[in-house]
């Protein structure tokens, strides 16, 4: 119900430059519909949708419910993962087939507080979690106490994968370990962390992971106004990823970024050390997916090794891929419509949802790589090209329409 | 014995059946010390007719006498676990039946097997020296059965305190099993050490079989094919399919050379598939690697869910009959038949592709095409279609192993997920260009990982696998062999 007006203005921010100048359009975006058309989505995104869960009448067709409003928030949550993904894939050119790892640090970082915090409420009326008293453990192991502090978790979140992302990244470009041997190593990271995970005497919860989680600083994670917070919260969090990256790719360094994915000797031979750029996307990008973790954790109430594994983590670079690579309105959008049509097909049809993604990959790889941005852009180039003169600038309302075409 | 005369065995046979267990006994100890099996039939007559606690007094009678039996059995297995089951049985009655059997026998591992019964027996007797001789010789046989008997003796000896001389040879006989003890144990680690080699080079040949197709695509056209373990899963399932074939329209006696059938059509099928998949998708997306791998992937994802759709879970085929066991070469070591062929296999595959890649005309093209694709096509080779049939090739390599892996797991349509990671890393170990580095990589990924198994267990075992792999990848990045060149782009 969000996503078509989502699509529009964020297409729109991007789509506003099927101008002439092609190079110029993909490595920055022009700032005033882009500035518009962010101001926009954020304003319904975070105004609009949770009034419109309030406000109206439950049965009136306006309502947004609890449930909608709760699955938009896991969609945006998705979406700041995906930043991450593109700004190292879309803008860099590096593909990272491990992302589902940063993603699990930090969702797990949060769902260890939140498991701590159910206290006694347990199934088994214990202060362990279940799953110790599950597997006989006697005592909370040590990596777990700090957890007990909320601030501490958050901080985890973000500064595990982090860390984790600094020594991977640093042997990884160091060694110069790049294109297909750097997605091959990564999907072995995904798949070492899947088994670890797994496993019961890591104390993580194994196969089950973290769930049955009640409260959150005090306050129910079943309450309506609590889902609302999170939500809002994750808007936010979207908002500050977003301008994060924008900043960063129109910084220098953005610029050397954009080079090193499209030729790395000639960067290299100019003078800059692409390794040490590609170690702070990657690091940027791993923070941005273990944020993404912290904030799916509340809302979706479990997180388990299946969410982290080898398939997720592809998925998550097929989101990308689908809004349209290199366009970061295109990385929000992949993440929004996949998952959207994700739960509307696994409810639905679910022997079929393999073959829709498997198909998608294909069809995406195939026919259309630059996503969905990208061929808006190339549509509405077409159609200004044939209606108009080329260098006249683009008309905001026109392009819209086309966008929502091209989304169709 | 003959002097028994009939109607004491028929006076034993029938106090078998009255409640008295003295006489019970009696005629239990008469019949086994008689051991004429022409009295089978008649005592599982009684078995059968009779009540639990006859039948429980029965029992041992007739397992005595049915192993005996199959100690001069055709087969050299029957004759084998017979051997085994009277030293289980430890009556000291089957000692000259057993001894009898040695003199006659030839094969050595039923020789062997009837000496450790023989001395297993000898270890239960009550004379001191009968003890320390049959200790003796069981640690001689390395004995790997006899290893329970020998420790329980040994503590119920320490335990025990005698008077005496009696106390003098209780010693000597402790000291005999501990010594024994000790020397199977010695053995039974080298045992296990040979087993774990073994092991190591077993794993290593299922992943050198699935890696040479995956890196013969990829030293020629620098693809990373993500559905080539779904290439093996059609393999696999192309096995199974022959199986039934065989199961439906031919008779039973030619069941056990189905797996030769399948072999050549799973390659075929596997191959053929691979070619309408260059046609229809790599084709278009040379050089973008990138591209490449994700969308294989998506067709690994669908052809998942087909196989899911069409064979439902799990099927299983039945490995040939001239596969199952194995062959015991040492005391402890035996080696699966199924183990051995596969490894086999892997060594007849990368003979037949060293031999093609440099013994032909075709391999010579795909050479040039590999080491400078521009060049290559200046001359003439037509590289687009050595790509085609190079990547049918790989494919159909992808497919014989997944017909290699139906002889030691379930046909599911997850099968090709399980090794694909690993053989993965062996090409980016390996390096491109070479199929010496992807068989050296093969041998070492797969020989560290069961070294690391038993003490870090299977899943750390892999996570430092992973760890050591970029550590290595640290000194060496672009693999362990690589071709030397001046390029500049990779």
């Amino acid at each position: 119900m969000s996503s078509p007006d989502l699509g529009e203005s964020s297409g729109l921010s991007s789509a506003a430059e099927g101008t002439p100048d092609r190079r110029r359009a993909w490595l920055s975006e022009s700032s005033a519909t882009e500035g518009l058309s962010f101001w926009l989505v954020g304003f319904f995104l975070l105004v609009v949708m949770p009034l419109l869960n309030v406000l109206p009448a439950t049965d009136s067709w306006l309502h947004v419910s609890d449930f909608t409003l709760n699955r938009f928030g896991k969609f945006l949550a998705y979406a700041i993962l995906a930043l991450g993904i593109d700004l190292i894939w879309g803008y860099t050119g590096i593909l990272s087939l491990g992302h589902g790892v940063f993603f699990g640090l930090g969702a797990y970082a949060v769902g260890m507080h939140l498991m701590l915090s159910i206290g006694t409420e347990s199934v088994y009326g214990s202060a362990l979690p279940d799953f110790m008293v599950w597997n006989q453990v006697k005592e909370l192991p040590l990596f777990w106490k700090p957890f007990y502090s909320f601030g501490f978790a958050v901080a985890a979140a973000i500064l595990v994968p982090t860390l984790f992302a600094t020594i991977f990244g640093f042997l990884a470009f160091r060694s110069r370990i790049r294109g297909v041997y750097f997605a091959i190593i990564t999907q072995a990271l995904a798949l070492s962390a899947w088994l670890v995970f797994n496993r019961n005497e890591t104390n993580l919860g194994g196969t089950n992971g973290l769930t049955d989680f009640k409260t959150i600083l005090g306050f129910r994670l079943s309450d309506p106004g609590m889902q609302r917070t999170l939500y809002v919260l994750t808007v936010l969090s979207l908002g500050a990823a977003y301008l994060l990256c924008r900043w960063i790719i129109r910084s220098r360094t953005g610029k050397v970024l954009v080079a090193i994915r499209d030729s790395e000797q000639r960067v290299l031979f100019s003078g800059y050390s692409p390794a040490n750029y590609k170690l702070f996307v990657f690091v940027v990008s791993a923070a941005l997916a273990g944020l993404a973790g912290a904030l799916y954790v509340p809302q979706v109430g479990i997180i388990t090794p299946s969410q982290i594994g080898v398939l997720p983590s592809l998925e998550m670079v097929i989101w990308v891929a689908v809004g349209g690579r290199g366009t970061l309105a295109g990385a929000v959008i992949g993440a929004v419509g996949v998952n959207w049509a994700r739960s509307i097909l696994t409810n639905s049809f679910p022997d079929l949802w393999p073959f829709f993604l498997g198909g998608l990959f294909v069809a995406v790889v195939l026919l259309v790589p630059e996503g969905c941005v990208g061929l808006v852009r190339k549509l509405s180039g077409n159609w200004f090209a044939r209606r108009a003169q080329p260098g006249q600038t683009a008309g905001g309302f026109g392009v819209g329409a086309s966008v929502k075409r091209g989304l169709r | 014995m003959s002097a028994t005369p009939p109607s004491a065995i028929e006076r034993a046979l029938a106090d078998l059946s009255s409640q008295d267990p003295a006489a019970q006994e009696a005629s239990v100890l008469m019949l086994s010390e008689q051991g004429d099996p022409a009295l089978l039939p008649r005592l599982e007559e009684l078995r059968a007719n009779a009540d639990r606690s006859v039948r429980l007094v029965i029992k041992p009678v007739i397992d005595l006498l049915k192993n005996k039996v199959n100690l001069v059995s055709d087969d050299p297995d029957t004759r084998r676990s017979a051997a085994t089951d009277l030293g289980t049985l430890g009556k000291p009655v089957a000692v000259p039946w057993l001894e009898a059997a040695l003199n006659t026998e030839s094969d050595r591992w039923v020789r062997y097997t009837i000496e450790e019964s023989i001395n297993l027996i000898k270890l239960a007797s009550d004379d001191p020296a009968t003890k320390i001789a049959a200790a003796t010789k069981l640690g001689e046989l390395r004995s790997q059965n006899a290893l329970p008997a020998l420790k329980e003796l040994a503590q119920g000896l320490l335990a025990s305190s005698g008077e005496g001389e009696q106390q003098g040879q209780q010693g000597l006989v402790a000291s005999a099993a501990s010594q024994a003890i000790e020397r199977i144990e010695t053995w039974g680690s080298w045992a296990n050490a040979i087993q774990t080699v073994f092991r190591g080079i077993s794993l290593s040949s299922i992943l050198l079989l699935m890696a040479l197709g995956l890196a013969i695509v990829f030293g020629l056209m620098g693809v990373i094919n993500m559905a080539h373990g779904e290439l093996m899963m059609l393999g696999a399932y192309a096995t199974f399919i022959t199986q039934e074939c065989f199961k439906a329209y031919l008779p039973d006696t030619l069941f056990d050379y189905y797996f030769l059938v399948a072999m050549p059509c799973s390659f075929l099928v596997a191959g053929l598939f691979g070619l309408a998949l260059e046609a229809s998708l790599i084709r278009f997306l040379y050089g973008r690697p990138l591209e490449t791998l994700l969308a294989t992937w998506g067709v690994s994802l669908i052809l998942i869910q087909a196989a899911r759709v069409i064979f439902g879970d799990l099927t299983s085929v039945v490995a040939p009959s001239w596969l199952s066991g194995g062959a015991q070469v040492l005391v402890g070591v035996q080696l699966p038949y199924n183990r051995l062929f596969i490894i086999a296999l892997a060594s007849v595959c990368v003979a037949g592709i060293y031999w093609l890649l440099f013994r032909t005309g075709v391999g010579l093209r795909v050479r040039a095409v590999m080491q400078n694709r521009d060049m290559s096509a200046c001359l003439g080779i037509p590289t687009r279609k050595v790509d085609a049939y190079t990547f049918a090739f790989g494919s159909g390599l992808a497919g014989l192993a997944g017909c290699a892996l139906t002889l030691i797991g379930n046909v599911e349509p997850g099968l090709g997920q399980n090794y694909i990671v690993d053989s993965f890393m062996v090409v980016v170990t390996g390096g491109v260009g070479k199929l010496s580095g992807t068989i050296v990589a093969a041998l070492g990924i797969g020989g560290l990982n069961k070294l690391l198994e038993p003490s870090f267990g299977a899943v750390y075992g892999k996570v430092l696998i992973l760890i050591l792999v970029i550590l290595f990848l640290q000194r060496r990045p672009s693999g362990l062999f690589s071709i030397k060149g001046r390029h500049v782009e990779s």
